[in-house]
């Protein structure tokens, strides 16, 4: 017998002030979501500093996809579906590495990194009707890049790059780049994979927290001595925004500001990076090189998928309804080699499957997506700082640990979910 | 170094059952002043000054993490995991005056309450004399996973 399972109604499971465990864990609603959003819309794939060369490749995903991120020998990036058009293996089994053609390894069959099949084996087995033109590698349909950030979209049509970012987006990459004293940035670390049992909409909630630091991370606060508990607390004058499409900031600049002290972003004292303050002064001239360096840099989380978590990139990678792996990488600052010491230090620390703060984040997603499997109560609760929020410039405002970000998310999510 | 074999065992057996019982401020005295305690990521051999590593401690940072943990409020080990290490494939790699580079391998198995995941790879011990007993200077953990992606490890690897 044939049973119909009905369409998730997104309407019914997603209010203004809370949302269903359900959305966390129902397969069916993972399986919508990789439709309407990983293929659909755009999703970042990788940064342009990972294949510099031409040749450079990368393996990444968009969605479930797996991905070849490439540079052809005109320094032009291509996304390729990791798929022999034949029937099916992985022409490129390393993460990353430097090669002009990709042999697949069943048949023998080749391809440019650019796509093209150029030569199947023993062509007597195929007539004049087989054409290599049909039989490239799949190609993701649009591909963009801002400031060197790439993403895809497996769509053909929508909105642009520039539209799907927004102003706000943009301005928060370009605000990520301009504490380069050569406006440039690098994502060359290398990553760190960790692995989470939970949703991967938990982790991008997460990223615009800004109630739980004083809570989940407590044990750090103890022991050391961060200055996290001063832009993060209640009584900060810090702010959470919703950017637009999706896109979300805790802005810890009011804060900053307050304080007046350059670097205080990356906890050094204002003298002890010399060096990075004068490239910095000599790049952007004294004054706005001292507003840059109180400043610090964005905190913004670009929906679905592109965490800019200040001096850290993460990648939130969804696996399944219940698993999700996060990426995560310090970013290097091109001209501040001081700089990116300290925060190539700092990002061992913090964060990845060991990290003094990462790892206990984990663990609140894994015990919230073991919790929301519970019958009662169904709903997550996202009122706080409701009856608060404010505009200013345009953009929805709310005190630093209010929900204004997730309500933000979760209202572009169920536009995504709802429309045709 | 005037070490015998059987005494760089025990240490290294020690040092296991410290981490496993979580004896922090136990096993947090085994170390020297100049402590480098790493995890690689991504390989074998990075470059810990230009490749980020999982875990890439020097001796305050290991003494953060000692105290961290302590609090008893670092949730990704609240309750600790409970776990034993089987040491095996023990190999004096270096025997010099001052240090003695140690080698081995250890499959762990670490329980909580909602897992358990079986951790594998090599060690390698540098070890030193200090007024008259071992202690601990260097120590790298090759994880056989390390360029993969993994899950929270939070415990003493």
């Amino acid at each position: 017998m044939d049973t119909v399972t009905p369409p998730v109604d997104y309407e019914d499971l997603i209010k203004e002030d809370r949302v269903h465990g359900s959305l966390y864990t129902d397969t069916a609603v993972f399986e919508d979501e990789l439709e309407r959003i990983w293929y659909r819309g755009w999703v970042y794939v990788g940064h342009e500093s990972e294949i510099r060369q031409p040749g450079d490749y990368c393996t990444k995903k968009i969605g479930l996809q797996e991905i070849i991120m490439a540079r052809d020998e005109d320094g032009e990036i291509h996304l390729l579906h990791n798929r022999c058009s034949h029937r099916g293996n992985k022409v490129a089994a390393s993460e990353r590495g430097n090669a002009n053609f990709f042999r697949c390894p069943y048949h023998g069959w080749t391809f440019k990194n650019s796509g093209e099949l150029t030569g199947a084996p023993y062509r007597s087995g195929y007539d004049e009707s087989f054409r290599k033109q049909d039989h490239g590698l799949g190609r993701v349909s649009r591909v963009a890049s801002y400031r060197e950030f790439v993403f895809g979209s497996l769509s053909e049509q929508g909105m642009d790059l520039r539209e799907h970012l927004g102003e706000k987006g943009m301005e928060a990459i370009d605000g990520l780049l301009a504490l380069s004293p050569e406006d440039d940035i690098e994502l060359t670390a290398g990553w760190l994979k960790h692995r989470v049992r939970a949703n991967w909409k938990m982790l991008v909630e997460n990223e615009v927290d800004g109630y739980h630091p004083k809570f989940v991370h407590q044990s750090l606060f103890k022991v050391s001595s961060s200055q996290i508990t001063d832009v993060a607390s209640d009584k900060a004058s810090s702010v959470v925004r919703d950017l637009g499409r999706g896109h979300t900031e805790l802005d810890f600049r009011p804060e900053y500001r307050q304080m007046g002290k350059r670097l205080a972003w990356c906890g050094a004292r204002e003298d002890s990076l010399p060096d990075y303050v004068s490239a910095m002064e000599e790049w952007h001239g004294k004054e706005r090189a001292h507003e840059l360096l109180v400043d610090g840099p964005p905190h913004v989380m670009i929906f679905p998928n592109l965490f800019i978590a200040e001096t850290d990139v993460f990648v939130i990678e969804p696996h399944s309804a219940g698993e999700t792996v996060q990426y995560q990488t310090p970013v290097f600052f091109k001209g501040a080699p001081d700089l990116n010491w300290r925060l190539l230090r700092q990002a061992e620390a913090t964060i990845g499957p060991a990290g003094l703060l990462l790892a206990d984040d984990a663990e609140m997603f894994e015990r919230n997506q073991r919790g929301v499997q519970e019958k009662s109560p169904e709903w997550l609760v996202l009122r706080r700082g409701l009856e608060r929020e404010r505009t200013e410039d345009g953009c929805t405002i709310g005190n630093l640990t209010d929900e204004t970000g997730q309500r933000a998310i979760w209202h572009h999510y169920k536009e995504l979910m709802t429309r045709d | 170094m005037s070490v015998d074999r059987r005494q760089i065992e025990e240490f290294v057996y020690q040092e296991a059952r410290l981490q496993d019982e979580g004896r922090y401020d136990e096993w947090d005295a085994l170390w020297t002043e100049d402590a480098h305690y790493w995890v690689p990521a991504n390989g074998d051999d990075t470059d810990p000054d230009r490749q980020i590593s999982i875990i890439n401690d020097n001796r305050k940072r290991i003494a953060t993490r000692v105290n961290q943990l302590m609090t008893g409020e670092r949730h990704s080990q609240v309750p600790p995991s409970r776990m034993r290490r089987l040491i095996s494939n023990i190999e004096i790699e270096e025997d010099g005056n001052e240090e003695v580079k140690v080698g081995s391998n250890f499959i762990l198995i670490e329980s909580r309450s909602h897992s358990m995941t079986t951790w594998a790879g090599r060690t390698v011990h540098t070890l030193r004399q200090e007024g008259g007993t071992l202690k601990l200077a260097r120590k790298k953990v090759i994880l056989v996973n390390n360029s993969e992606a993994l899950p929270t490890m939070s415990f003493l690897i």
